[in-house]
């Protein structure tokens, strides 16, 4: 009797084993987050005992205030969000064309004060639009859009010797101050 | 004489063969299983991460530390209070625990990586900045000065 069994067939039944694959896929196709790390990047000065006293002439410096009401003020006068861009790009670029404003691009200075009231919200754009001036003047010295400098690949070297001769020509320099407790 | 010639092809097998199909699955299986990165910790306070158009890439992941910074979460408001307060790991820390945790952090990198450490910050949109001030001020002591406001593309509208 039992060998008249085993002389059946005696594979397993591997059709359902599709199936089981496909859950254990989904399953993993739902948790996986493709990990994407961006972000503005920033280097912060050194410890404050360590630095020294840096004069700059006030016509280098780029001076954007934020207020607790997330009001902006950029070289004194009033200003909406979306202007900081441009107004940033021509104090940048302006290589002592305008006597009050910056020298050269090397020389200039973007300062950023936030209130201890601003909402991160608020000092990300201004952080974002300031970068964004860099950027496009750093692209247009490279002739090439501002999409294409952002895909710029670190690893080709010569896409990487482009950024530094654009990093060179128009180094990042934002201060960032020490946020003030003045309400305002 | 035609028709009779078409019905005689189609009395060729018409099933596709699907013995391959698992294999095939299995195949995009390992894909997701490898490239997954399940979330290390669970977190306790507001994420909604403003958007940023200038972003860039970070390239090694090992070096990046991750603080998150935001109100606590609904059910912890009773626990926490509802200001906003910063979460390393699992837990909270105060302002002047920060220099210890930058000094662990950087403890479990290799030697020659220690000064390239890049602390990540992930904020809610509605914190204030004084306490962005705090912390940036404590990382300098730390001496951990390669940050990073991390963002991402705002959606399209």
């Amino acid at each position: 009797m039992p060998r008249s069994n085993r002389s059946r067939e005696a594979g397993v039944n591997s059709s359902s084993m599709a199936d089981i694959a496909f859950l254990l896929l989904i399953f993993f196709l739902v948790t996986t987050t493709i990990a994407s790390d961006k972000g503005i990047p920033m280097v912060l000065p050194p410890k404050s005992d360590q630095q020294d006293e840096i004069k700059l002439k006030d016509k280098n410096i780029f001076k954007v205030l934020i207020n607790s009401k997330d009001q902006l003020l950029v070289e004194g006068e009033p200003m909406d969000l979306d202007d900081i861009r441009a107004n940033c790009k021509v104090f940048l670029d302006n290589r002592g064309k305008n006597p009050s404003s910056s020298e050269s691009p090397q020389k200039a200075v973007v300062s950023i004060k936030a209130d201890r009231g601003t909402t991160y919200e608020v000092y990300l754009e201004v952080l974002d639009e300031v970068t964004a001036a860099y950027n496009e003047l750093r692209a247009e010295y490279l002739g090439i859009t501002l999409e294409q400098y952002l895909q710029l690949d670190m690893k080709v070297p010569k896409q990487k010797a482009a950024y530094t001769a654009a990093r060179r020509e128009f180094p990042l320099q934002i201060s960032e101050a020490e946020p003030t407790n003045i309400g305002g | 004489m035609s028709a009779h010639k078409f019905k005689k092809k189609t009395s060729a097998s018409q099933e596709i063969p699907t013995s391959a199909l698992p294999d095939i699955i299995f195949m995009l299986l390992f894909f997701f299983m490898v490239t997954t990165v399940m979330r290390e910790n669970t977190l306790k306070v507001e994420q909604r991460i403003p958007p940023a158009t200038q972003l860039k890439k970070i390239e090694r992941k090992s070096l990046v530390t991750y603080m998150y910074v935001g109100k606590p979460l609904d059910h912890l408001k009773a626990k926490f209070g509802s200001e906003p307060l910063i979460q390393v790991n699992d837990v909270f820390i105060g302002t002047e625990e920060i220099v210890q945790f930058v000094e662990e952090e950087r403890g479990k990198l290799d030697e020659v990586e220690r000064d390239q450490m890049i602390i990540s910050l992930k904020v809610d949109k509605e914190t204030k900045m004084g306490i962005i001030g705090d912390i940036k001020q404590q990382l300098r002591e730390a001496n951990a000065r390669l940050l990073n406001y991390s963002s991402r593309l705002p959606l399209a509208d």
